[in-house]
């Protein structure tokens, strides 16, 4: 590996967006999940509900304060490390980045309204209303930067005439064959992993032995919400196979280790790469679900890396990103459906200690999943980023100093991750729930 | 036609961006200043009610702007992306700190002098160096060799020109958060705040002014053509003049402290708009120019149409934000 300029450029890029996704996931779910709780709390006057609302918002902002200042330094990044990959495709992105961040300052306004107005008007509806702006302008921000990404992954809507990019169609561009694929399951998970992030506080409670009413409201919403959204992305993660089958056939090839292009294709999990003769060892081989995975048939025709040039070939340790990311997806669904199988049976077990446990290591394998997933999307399109039309090492700066300016923003992140980790743990123990519930009780 | 209507709305979201950064900026800077003096008591409740809500709003006026300029100039990007990389690196680090620690401080960290300071600090540091992206946009510090674009550091240091833009900035910053922060502080019915804000105000007044006038006069030798350009424009600095002398009549006279603000941005505002209009056609010099902007006719459109409905959304959500906050008689009295 050199340490060229694109090199630097690749890696502070993919450290400033693979600590901002952190963030930006929170950003995107836990409004969902702060909205329903409150609309629960209002519709069955129960305090505990608004009690949780309240509470995950005030956390809430000191998140979403990362995540607005890390999201900052990847847009102004974009021009700064990539400018002539900007200079030719800023055209084509410029709407979806536009409507991003409109989206955004929608979301800001309301997001500053739904947190400074608790208590402001007589119905406590026209609060909760606050927050259905709030959700919109997040998702919608998530969905537009999404089609920006996948446009790179599957670019469209326009010409190519000496270098330049013409004739650009705004919507076809923007609605491009990568966007639902890419958007939905990138949403889903937003939600799934902000919803184990919640679920994992009342775990965390639980495990430390306090059982108030409000830890088990709080675990058992949590986990259903958990529940419905890692199964949601797990679905959407078919449609993406599907989309990378037809697609680009290389990035799953060579996350499958699929070499020779043939039907009844196996998936492979695990495993070691023989790099001369191609065959892999010690990997679990599961019949037929690659060609389901990538055709919706078991005889389905699965496109292999050996009619790829080797020049244009990702990677192919993304295999073992692929399988991390899917096997945290299975877990990710199991887990939850356990849990609420187990109180559905009014099983005593379901906030037993090891489902506690592994609760609590869901909101970390979660978040490790979506790492997981973006790496692999991201590197599986390597050598291209503006895939079949430029190239990555022609795109980055040509500026010095890219190596300080990677140790600089490394500082920043190490410092807003340590004082962001510092605040939570201080703002929540110095105010633990019973004082917040006494308030509520006050009032009512 | 396109491109004019692009760069009006982008040139009206930099103007909004100074405005309202401004506020935030130097609300930073007055409540380090008075911690030190020991008067923090007196202003940091109204400063606190005022930011709180909006903090995330100003960073996005910032963004929109960039990515508008980007979206209708891509070969904006190229240039000022390449030279600036590592002072818009520094830049982007200052704005993160500065835009985390307002949310920490909330829980904790607010009594902490170095958290005051670094937060004060910031404030004055972010405007100057956002300053010297105008400052470069007049050429001259940038060398152009083929694929390779560099900044003239050296030069940019030692120009009179860039530091006159630099003082301009602070000043402008502390003149129009203080102007503001009286009248929110009057409004507020908090008459000790709005003392001390109203000495601030008119102690910045006089500084704008003068380094207004250090800004006009260094750009003729930096760059006579605009120079000239301003001349021909010299009605709309005119106005700006007259609007700084009756926002500061009605700080003197200790009244209408709202119309003492409303002149305040008045007066940026002409004397902003001068300079813009001045520049044109160029947005940097000589290297781009407003042609250079989106070549697709249906991205144009798509744009234009995509910034109406945009705005259409955005302006009753900031008049609701600005009716709940800042128009609130209640909220801003802290009841």
């Amino acid at each position: 590996m050199e340490l060229d300029n694109t090199m630097l450029a690749r890696i502070l890029t993919s450290l400033t967006l693979g600590f901002h996704i952190i963030f930006a996931a929170l950003g995107v779910g836990i409004p969902v999940a702060v909205s329903i709780a409150e609309w629960i709390g209002i519709r069955k006057k129960n305090p505990l509900y608004l009690v949780m609302a309240k509470r995950w918002l005030k956390g809430f902002t000191v998140t979403v304060a990362v995540g607005v200042v890390t999201g900052t330094c990847i847009g102004l990044q974009l021009s700064l490390l990539w400018p002539s990959f900007m200079k030719i495709a800023g055209e084509a992105i410029s709407l979806p980045l536009f409507l991003e961040t409109f989206a955004f300052f929608f979301e800001a306004i309301f997001l500053g309204i739904y947190l400074y107005t608790w208590d402001r008007f007589k119905n406590p509806y026209v609060h909760w209303l606050f927050s259905i702006p709030v959700i919109i302008g997040s998702t919608a921000s998530a969905f537009f930067i999404m089609t920006v990404n996948a446009f790179m992954n599957a670019p469209q809507g326009f010409t190519l005439a000496d270098g330049k990019i013409v004739d650009i169609q705004p919507l076809v561009a923007m609605f491009n064959p990568a966007t639902p694929s890419k958007a939905g399951h990138m949403i889903l998970s937003a939600y799934a992993a902000s919803a184990f992030a919640l679920a994992a506080i009342a775990a965390y409670q639980f495990i430390k032995g306090r059982n108030h009413e409000y830890y088990r409201k709080s675990l058992h919403f949590t986990v259903v919400l958990a529940l419905i959204f890692s199964v949601g992305t797990a679905v959407w993660g078919d449609i993406a196979g599907k989309f990378l089958a037809k697609y680009q056939p290389e990035k799953l090839a060579a996350a499958e280790w699929h070499f020779e292009t043939k039907p009844n294709a196996e998936l492979i999990f695990g495993g070691m790469l023989d790099k001369e003769t191609n065959e892999v060892k010690y990997g679990i081989k599961l019949p037929y679900v690659l060609s389901i995975l990538a055709t919706g048939k078991p005889t389905g025709e699965v496109k292999g890396l050996n009619e790829i040039p080797e020049e244009l070939r990702p990677p192919l340790f993304i295999h073992y990103l692929f399988d991390g990311m899917v096997a945290i997806g299975g877990y990710l669904v199991i887990v939850p459906l356990l849990y609420v199988l187990l109180r559905w049976r009014k099983k005593r077990s379901a906030t037993s200690r090891p489902m506690l446990w592994a609760i609590l290591l869901g909101a970390l394998l979660s978040f490790l999943a979506i790492e997981l997933g973006w790496i692999f999307s991201e590197i599986g399109r390597q050598p291209w980023i503006l895939y079949g039309y430029m190239k990555t090492q022609h795109a980055a700066t040509t500026a010095d100093n890219v190596g300080e300016m990677l140790i600089l923003f490394g500082c920043l992140y190490l410092f807003l991750g340590i004082v962001c980790t510092l605040v939570l743990r201080r703002m929540f123990k110095k105010n633990p729930v019973e004082n917040d519930l006494a308030k509520a009780q006050d009032i009512h | 036609m396109l491109e004019m209507l692009g760069i009006i709305v982008l040139w009206t979201f930099l103007y909004g961006y100074i405005i309202v950064a401004s506020i935030d900026f130097g609300a930073g800077f007055f409540s380090f200043y008075s911690k030190m003096r020991r008067q923090d008591h007196l202003i940091n409740g109204v400063i606190d009610r005022y930011l709180s809500p909006v903090w995330e709003v100003t960073n996005v006026f910032l963004i929109f702007f960039v990515v508008g300029l980007i979206g209708f100039f891509p070969d904006t990007a190229y240039y000022y992306g390449t030279a600036l990389l590592v002072p818009g690196s520094i830049a982007l680090v200052l704005i993160s700190l500065r835009g985390s620690f307002y949310a920490f401080a909330h829980y904790g960290a607010r009594e902490n002098t170095t958290y005051q300071f670094v937060y004060g600090v910031t404030g004055l540091l972010i405007p100057a160096s956002l300053a010297t992206i105008l400052t470069i946009s007049e050429g001259g510090f940038i060398s152009v060799e083929g694929e390779r674009i560099t900044l003239l550091m050296d030069k940019l240091l030692t120009s009179p020109y860039s530091w006159a833009v630099v003082i301009l900035a602070l000043v402008s910053v502390l003149f129009i958060s203080a102007s503001f922060l009286t009248y929110y502080a009057d409004k507020a019915k908090d008459a000790a705040a709005a003392k001390l804000l109203r000495s601030f105000a008119i102690g910045w007044s006089l500084p704008t002014i003068f380094a207004s006038f250090l800004v006009f006069f260094s750009i003729r030798t930096h760059n006579p053509e605009h120079f000239d350009n301003m001349l021909d424009m010299s009605w709309l600095f005119l106005l700006s003049l007259g609007c700084f002398l009756i926002a500061l009549a009605l700080l003197l006279k200790k009244r209408n402290y709202g119309w003492a603000f409303v002149f305040v941005m008045l007066q940026f505002a002409f004397a902003f708009f001068g300079y813009g209009a001045s520049h044109l056609p160029y947005l940097l010099y000589p290297y781009i120019t407003i042609s250079d902007s989106v070549t697709s006719p249906q991205m144009g459109v798509a744009l234009v149409i995509g910034f109406i409905a945009g705005l259409c959304l955005l302006v009753p959500s900031l008049i609701l934000l600005m009716r709940l906050f800042l128009f609130d008689t209640k909220y801003v009295q802290g009841k």
